[in-house]
């Protein structure tokens, strides 16, 4: 047996790179190498840089809400395809690929949790499930969060990643834009607490809806946020655009939002803030409703 | 000069028979060409595309807001500015009557020729612009005036100094608002209902297209460039959005299909700012029957009724 058929058998008796979990992970921003231990202790933020990488949903409620604390309310809301749509694939096709991908059906989680001890509803989206864009489903699931939060009398937080609205579903998720709004007028009349976390990338119709609805706006570190997307801004004017144009910074210079808070902080932050503005710590109420 | 679109060439063939029939003084000729006339209206009119009908909606001799506007509102003033950076073109405000009532009418204003379309932003308007029409939409409120809202444009315009002055706070409030708004509401879509910037004034408790206009959460060609990566597909992309007002009205995603004439609003203004100014008038006797409360009640159903999905 020569060196090279051993090294092979070796080689088969690792598992295939795709199988296995990749233990390095290069920063997208800086391009450094790191071990995917330190990154993920890290909030998954470059500890060379401080860029923030994308997370997934499921990530960032760990990383926001107590540990067991949350509970998902209507993952059984499917979408359907209302206008038969099809591109290059059918709509169909896309929402398959994006469950498979995923192994969810929509491109938001919703529930409660607490917060350090603050119960909230939650709603966080998933940049990896067609681009975070928002449609029917994404909306309703919005919305009903909103409700329990008025119900219950809590605050609530949307954690923001998405494109903008899903075109498979065009008017429909138009539409979502308005529902949402007026959701969150009446959580308005109700005085309770909305807090939104804009974070990369927040676009078109969830920028320009409830995601710049909040009572605090707050955006992670070089978050990309706006209405217009730049390939667009830059065809329309036939102009560069200025460094950082879009950024969570430029947001904050332009009194657009409150603050900018690294991932590290932001659980405190949101917690601290919701008790400023008076939501109620009800987590005696919370393990009651676990239990029953 | 009229303009004709390509599938009106033998509209506008007939068209200047009869302009030469006239000036020959050729009445006999004209009575004929007339009735030609009116079989290629309807034959040309009654099968129009997706396409075609977007070609329409955008059509430049189409009546815009300011044509509604003088058509329908008597002793009207213009109300300008959003009394806090500066007064968009794009979006105008009246005050005035409307077949005896007072009104208010907020539309977004497309330019005719070079000069107002670059004093209009060819109506896509800024934030100050949405600023405005809800700092008039509360004006009505408090006076309780009924408001026309008239939609027409490509979208909110999409710059630096718009992003700058925060786009999307603007339009997110303005649907928060407007989706409370005690006071009659009726948003009319006469032109293009180009997404979010359209949206923004189209919160309403009656919500209705022109028979030749468009609503759309992405420009055709938008689309088209995202998904198909080819901005040439536009005509797909019109047909797969259903972005017409036969289609959003089959899908019940608006109240009414206000009835321009066949022959469309670049043929025949009047009859177009006729039709619409009855529909507004016919919507606020519906919304007379009904207290303040039941209104804004009914206003926040239909909104969040919209959307389509399964519960498993």
């Amino acid at each position: 047996m020569g060196f090279a058929e051993i090294f092979s058998k070796i080689r088969k008796t690792q598992s295939a790179p795709s199988e296995a979990p990749s233990h390095w992970v290069k920063c997208s921003a800086c391009q450094s190498l790191m071990y995917y231990k330190e990154v993920e202790q890290r909030f998954n933020v470059c500890p060379k840089c401080g860029f923030h990488m994308r997370i997934s949903a499921t990530k960032r409620i760990e990383q926001l809400s107590d540990e067991g604390s949350f509970v998902e309310f209507d993952a059984n809301l499917i979408p359907v395809d209302p206008l038969k749509f099809v591109d290059k694939k059918s709509y169909k096709k896309r929402i398959e690929e994006a469950e498979e991908k995923t192994g969810k059906h929509s491109s938001v989680i919703c529930g409660t949790c607490t917060i350090e001890g603050v119960k909230v509803q939650l709603v966080v989206f998933d940049f990896a499930f067609m681009g975070g864009s928002l449609g029917s489903v994404e909306g309703e699931k919005i919305v009903r969060a909103i409700h329990r939060a008025i119900a219950d009398k809590e605050g609530l937080v949307i954690v923001s990643a998405s494109g903008g609205a899903r075109m498979q579903e065009s008017t429909f998720s138009l539409l979502q834009m308005s529902k949402t709004s007026a959701a969150l007028a009446k959580l308005a009349e109700a005085k309770l607490p909305y807090i939104s976390i804009l974070t990369d990338p927040t676009m078109g119709g969830v920028s320009a809806s409830f995601a710049f609805l909040g009572d605090i706006i707050m955006a992670e570190p070089g978050a990309l946020v706006g209405f217009a997307g730049q390939r667009v801004i830059k065809q329309t004017i036939g102009a560069d655009l200025p460094e950082g144009f879009q950024k969570a910074e430029f947001l904050l210079e332009h009194g657009l939002i409150d603050m900018i808070v690294t991932r590290e902080e932001m659980k405190k932050t949101v917690a601290d803030l919701m008790k400023l503005l008076g939501a109620h710590c009800k987590s005696d109420d919370f393990e009651l409703r676990l239990k029953a | 000069m009229a303009t004709y679109l390509e599938f009106e060439n033998g509209i506008k063939q007939i068209d200047e028979d009869i302009a030469g029939a006239k000036i020959k003084g050729d009445a006999h000729a004209v009575e004929i060409l007339e009735k030609n006339l009116a079989k290629e209206i309807s034959k040309t009119y009654k099968n129009l595309s997706e396409y075609q009908k977007l070609q329409l909606a955008r059509h430049p001799d189409r009546p815009y807001a300011l044509d509604y506007i003088r058509g329908l509102l008597k002793e009207s003033y213009e109300v300008h500015g959003d009394r806090n950076f500066a007064d968009d073109a794009a979006i105008v405000g009246y005050i005035g009557y409307l077949a005896g009532r007072k009104t208010m009418i907020i539309g977004e204003q497309k330019g005719r020729g070079t000069k107002n379309k670059i004093k209009r932003n060819f109506g896509m308007p800024h934030p100050e612009g949405y600023r405005k029409a809800l700092r008039l939409a509360k004006m009505a409120e408090k006076f309780n005036l009924p408001i026309l809202f008239l939609i027409d444009t490509p979208g909110a315009y999409p710059g630096i100094a718009a992003e700058e002055r925060g786009q999307s706070e603007a339009i997110a409030k303005n649907l928060l608002e407007l989706s409370r708004l005690n006071t009659q509401s009726v948003a009319v879509v006469i032109g293009e209902g180009g997404s979010g910037g359209a949206l923004a004034i189209g919160v309403a408790d009656r919500v209705a297209m022109m028979r030749y206009s468009v609503f759309s959460v992405i420009s055709p060609e938008g689309c088209a460039a995202i998904l198909w990566n080819d901005p040439s597909k536009q005509e797909n992309a019109t047909k797969a959005m259903k972005i017409t007002a036969d289609d959003l009205y089959g899908l019940k995603l608006i109240d009414a299909i206000v009835d321009e004439p066949l022959v469309g609003g670049h043929r025949d203004k009047e009859s177009a700012i006729k039709a619409l100014g009855d529909y507004f008038i016919t919507s606020l006797k519906e919304l007379d029957q009904l207290s303040d409360q039941e209104r804004m009640d009914k206003r926040y159903e239909k909104i969040l009724s919209i959307g389509a999905y399964e519960e498993r």
